[in-house]
């Protein structure tokens, strides 16, 4: 019998893992504009010197911008299952935070299934595997999809 | 531009590009050889180099001023070497141009030249988490392709564009760099046999998406006043560069980013990044879209060039498609596109691309643009854009 491997984050403090997990940016407390990844350092608006940022969980849904698909494996550090298993990337506005932002597509959705507008939210996926861990990262995944996990 | 600000392309040189596998640095040379012929003059009378950096070709091509300096023979003269992805070219040309504007010199050598290795682009070893360029490829496994692919589909979500459509534009490009001696690839290729290459990354076919090539491109700037001296009564002129930055918030999602900037606080300015780098140099010279005879786009993917018809104003947003399907953008049409086959035809040298635009475009006011010639070229424009917020475009004039 094979033990569960352990969940880990393929990156650590990109986003929250909990059961509504969202995507950790920052937001600079002087002018409020949101950043992600997270910016610590400056605030990019040039008419802005603030120099402190609050962290914030990011909307956990959007709507697709834009969509593709990647069918030949991608060199390293992307790290993949043998063989190789192509995965679907969306851009998905967020209205709040008004940005787009990249996610893998949660297995399992066709692509003929998407559609710039459509509403998605966020998941947390399998980005790769070892012996002992899962790494999971965020994956968009069309709202009442069923709450299928990637 | 007020005149007094232009500077002459006395000569233009390239190395063919390919997949040679030879060390950039050879490239390199035959080009500046080449334009150093094609300009009439010798090293000797060469002052300063600007070199465009490559980042896959170790320390030589961190410092590739100094490096082709030294292949020619160093004989103390200043060198600069500046990187700005693949708009490093014309930030190296920028570089030469302020040299000889400000007084330092009379003649300047602009070289790049790389060497590639074979497949996707990937991120510089080693592990890098404070890296966009290496976090992408590893959290995301977003490859170049992926962010042609997001902007192609949305080209299809918001204008209806179809696949046909970018398949066309391949089939404009192969068909432009038949007779280019310097294009990679010289076959015709069908509008069918586009759509049944491989997808790469839906809706973009291999056939669509450049390829990484080795090459080299060169140029010879001087002063005016240097160019009728010497006998070139009416030289090409460059008569603007636009190496402008995107204006915050960024709204377009842009390689190798995660995300745009946020629009919450301040409003997304009116011109996208790339709409700027057009109008920035349109501004400097003192043109507009409406004056020009060609342009060089950087096609990194079919539906790419698209994008750009709009970016330097040749027609509407979403009317790209039928420009190009009325034929304008074809050699003999109202504003050839990519006559030299574009990236389509090259594949990408990053450090030379930018300035094998200028070559092609010299060429083309010249008269000189054999099998490809756009009639009565006198006004041309090349665009690009660097990754991490580098415009690139330069306007030449004669």
């Amino acid at each position: 019998m094979t033990q569960l491997k352990e969940r880990v984050p393929a990156i650590e403090g990109w986003f929250t893992t909990g059961e509504a997990p969202a995507l950790l940016g920052s937001r600079c407390t002087t002018c409020g504009t949101y950043f992600f990844p997270r910016e610590d350092t400056f605030c990019r608006n040039p008419s802005c010197s603030g120099r402190e940022f609050e962290q914030v969980e990011l909307s956990r849904r959007g709507r697709v911008w834009s969509f593709t698909d990647n069918r030949y494996q991608p060199p390293p550090p992307y790290v993949s299952p043998d063989p190789f298993v192509p995965y679907t990337i969306a851009a998905v506005e967020l209205a709040t935070e008004r940005m787009v932002v990249l996610g893998q597509v949660a297995p399992g959705v066709d692509l003929a299934s998407l559609r710039a507008g459509l509403e998605v939210e966020l998941v947390l996926g399998t980005l790769y595997e070892d012996e002992r861990h899962e790494y999971v990262v965020w994956k968009w995944q069309p709202v009442g999809d069923g709450g299928r996990e990637g | 531009m007020a005149s007094g600000r232009e500077v002459a392309v006395l000569g233009v040189g390239m190395h063919p590009w390919g997949k040679w596998g030879r060390n950039f640095v050879e490239y390199g040379l035959t080009a500046a050889g080449a334009a150093l012929a094609d300009a009439g003059i010798s090293w000797d009378d060469v002052e300063y180099v600007s070199g465009a950096d490559t980042i896959r070709n170790g320390y030589p091509g961190f410092i590739a001023g100094a490096t082709f300096a030294q292949a020619l023979g160093w004989k103390g003269n200043r060198v600069s070497s500046c990187y700005a992805a693949c708009a490093s070219g014309a930030h190296a040309v920028n570089v030469a141009r302020a040299q000889i504007l400000a007084g330092f010199c009379d003649v300047a050598l602009v070289v790049g030249a790389d060497t590639t290795p074979k497949g996707f682009f990937a991120p510089v070893g080693g592990e890098r988490r404070d890296d966009p360029d290496w976090l992408r490829f590893h959290l995301l496994g977003a490859t170049n392709p992926t962010y042609f692919a997001l902007y192609a589909r949305r080209r299809m979500e918001a204008y209806g564009a179809s696949p046909a459509d970018f398949a066309r534009v391949k089939v404009k490009n192969a068909r432009h760099g038949l007779a280019n001696p310097y294009a990679r690839y010289r076959k015709e290729v069908t509008e069918e046999e586009v759509l049944a290459s491989p997808v790469v990354a839906d809706p973009l076919h291999l056939l669509e998406i450049c390829a990484t090539s080795d090459g080299a491109a060169a140029l010879v700037l001087s002063s005016l006043d240097f160019a009728e001296r010497h006998g070139a009564s009416r030289p090409v002129r460059v008569a603007a560069v636009s190496t402008v930055t995107p204006t915050f918030p960024n709204a377009v999602i842009e390689m190798p980013n995660f995300a745009t900037d946020s629009g919450s606080t301040v409003a997304p300015p009116e011109r996208t990044f790339r709409d700027s780098i057009a109008a920035a140099a349109y501004e400097e010279a003192g043109l507009g879209p409406e004056d020009l005879d060609v342009a060089e786009v950087y096609d990194l993917s079919s539906a790419l060039e698209l994008d750009w018809y709009e970016n330097i104003g040749l027609c509407k947003e979403g009317e790209a498609e039928r420009l190009l399907n009325d034929g304008d953008t074809t050699i003999g049409g109202r504003i050839p596109v990519n006559p030299s086959g574009g990236l389509a035809c090259f594949g990408e040298a990053i450090p030379a691309q930018a300035i094998a635009q200028v070559c092609e475009l010299t060429w083309q006011l010249r008269g000189q643009a054999t099998g490809r010639q756009v009639e009565g070229a006198a006004v041309g424009l090349s665009i690009n854009q660097g990754l991490f917020g580098h415009g690139s475009s330069v306007i030449v004039t004669r």
